[in-house]
């Protein structure tokens, strides 16, 4: 079945996007990306660490993997395009997954410096792909911005919780005209699955497969979770009732009630 | 300061060797540079010396969500 992501113009088979980060080898990160499927991989932008083995980089360009840079860690909109444009230098392209957090603990974005971030690095030719609370009137702001994708979360980063407010996000579904991403909380399989399910068109995720007892065998799940979700939303489910409806017809039943011979 | 460590250079040290000395190939891709808060395009890090109370930054790939 042809069902493209397009996102900003580009056209992706696989709506998993993985991130790259919590996983302890880069042997692991390898086969955990390739059995994903994925096709786009958020990579972050540090400090040279000459100590560190191998390179991110290196296992996602193997891959043939298009590289997502984020902004992870940025608390200002003046840190987050900063970052984007070292990180549009650094890998060659304009894409960015915006990241803006307002609190360490809880790692929610924060909407304000956010939204102005959005703002100047659309003017500045970026493809933005916001990674934005459930708030449908912020993600209606951020696509009015010009972003190419919004990202809600479903729960904080790294929680596994799931997606907390399954309302929000169908009332961001029901408005938006560019591709939602569910963007962070996703525990395991039957989280993303509910997300494709819910219409979101495509899912992105790290902890949950990078912090796995298995990787690689928690990348597969999502795979088919997500292309299993999306069927489903495809398919049209049937509504929730209260009470039973028989799928075997009434209609033709024999009467097999006990009755006296006639005679 | 180089990566946040105060760092003695010698004068005319240009950006582009920071860079090499940093992660050894220079031409090698995934590398960004930040002088004092901005945006060095690698094409500028050869002729870009560093003076006395710059701070550089050296970046590249690492794992994230």
């Amino acid at each position: 079945m042809d069902d493209p992501l397009v996102i900003g113009g580009e056209r992706f088979v696989s709506r998993l996007i993985m991130g790259t980060g919590g996983v302890g080898s880069m042997e692991a990160l390898e086969q955990a990306l390739r059995v994903s499927g994925a096709e786009l991989t958020t990579v972050a932008l540090r400090r040279v660490d000459p100590a560190s083995s191998g390179s991110v980089l290196e296992v996602v360009e193997r891959l043939g993997c298009r590289v997502l840079p984020n902004t992870a860690g940025c608390h200002t909109a003046r840190d987050a395009v900063v970052t984007a444009r070292l990180a549009r230098e650094a890998f060659d392209t304009p894409w960015v997954k915006l990241e803006v957090i307002g609190d360490d603990r809880t790692l929610l974005p924060d909407a304000p410096e956010l939204l102005d971030a959005a703002e100047q690095l659309v003017d500045d030719g970026f493809t933005v792909l916001a990674y934005t609370n459930d708030d449908p009137v912020l993600a209606r702001r951020l696509e009015e911005a010009g972003c190419a994708a919004v990202m809600p979360l479903g729960s904080p980063i790294g929680s596994g919780a799931g997606i907390r407010n399954p309302y929000n996000l169908a009332i961001i579904l029901e408005r938006a005209e560019v591709p939602v991403i569910l963007d962070a909380g996703i525990g395991t399989a039957s989280d993303a699955a509910i997300a494709m399910e819910l219409g979101c068109d495509g899912v992105l995720l790290a902890s949950a497969v990078t912090r796995a007892r298995h990787p690689a065998m928690m990348a597969e799940s999502m795979r088919r979770a997500v292309e299993a979700g999306r069927l489903a939303h495809l398919a049209g489910r049937i509504p929730r009732r209260l009470y039973a409806e028989a799928s075997t017809p009434v209609e033709g039943m024999p009467d097999l009630r006990r009755r006296s011979r006639a005679s | 300061m180089l990566n946040g460590r105060p760092t003695r250079l010698r004068t005319g040290v240009t950006v582009a060797e920071l860079v090499a000395r940093q992660v050894g190939d220079p031409q090698r891709p995934g590398v960004a540079a930040a002088l004092n808060g901005q945006v060095l395009p690698r094409e500028a890090w050869p002729r870009t010396e560093v003076s006395d109370g710059d701070a550089v930054e050296v970046l590249t790939a690492s794992q994230g969500g």
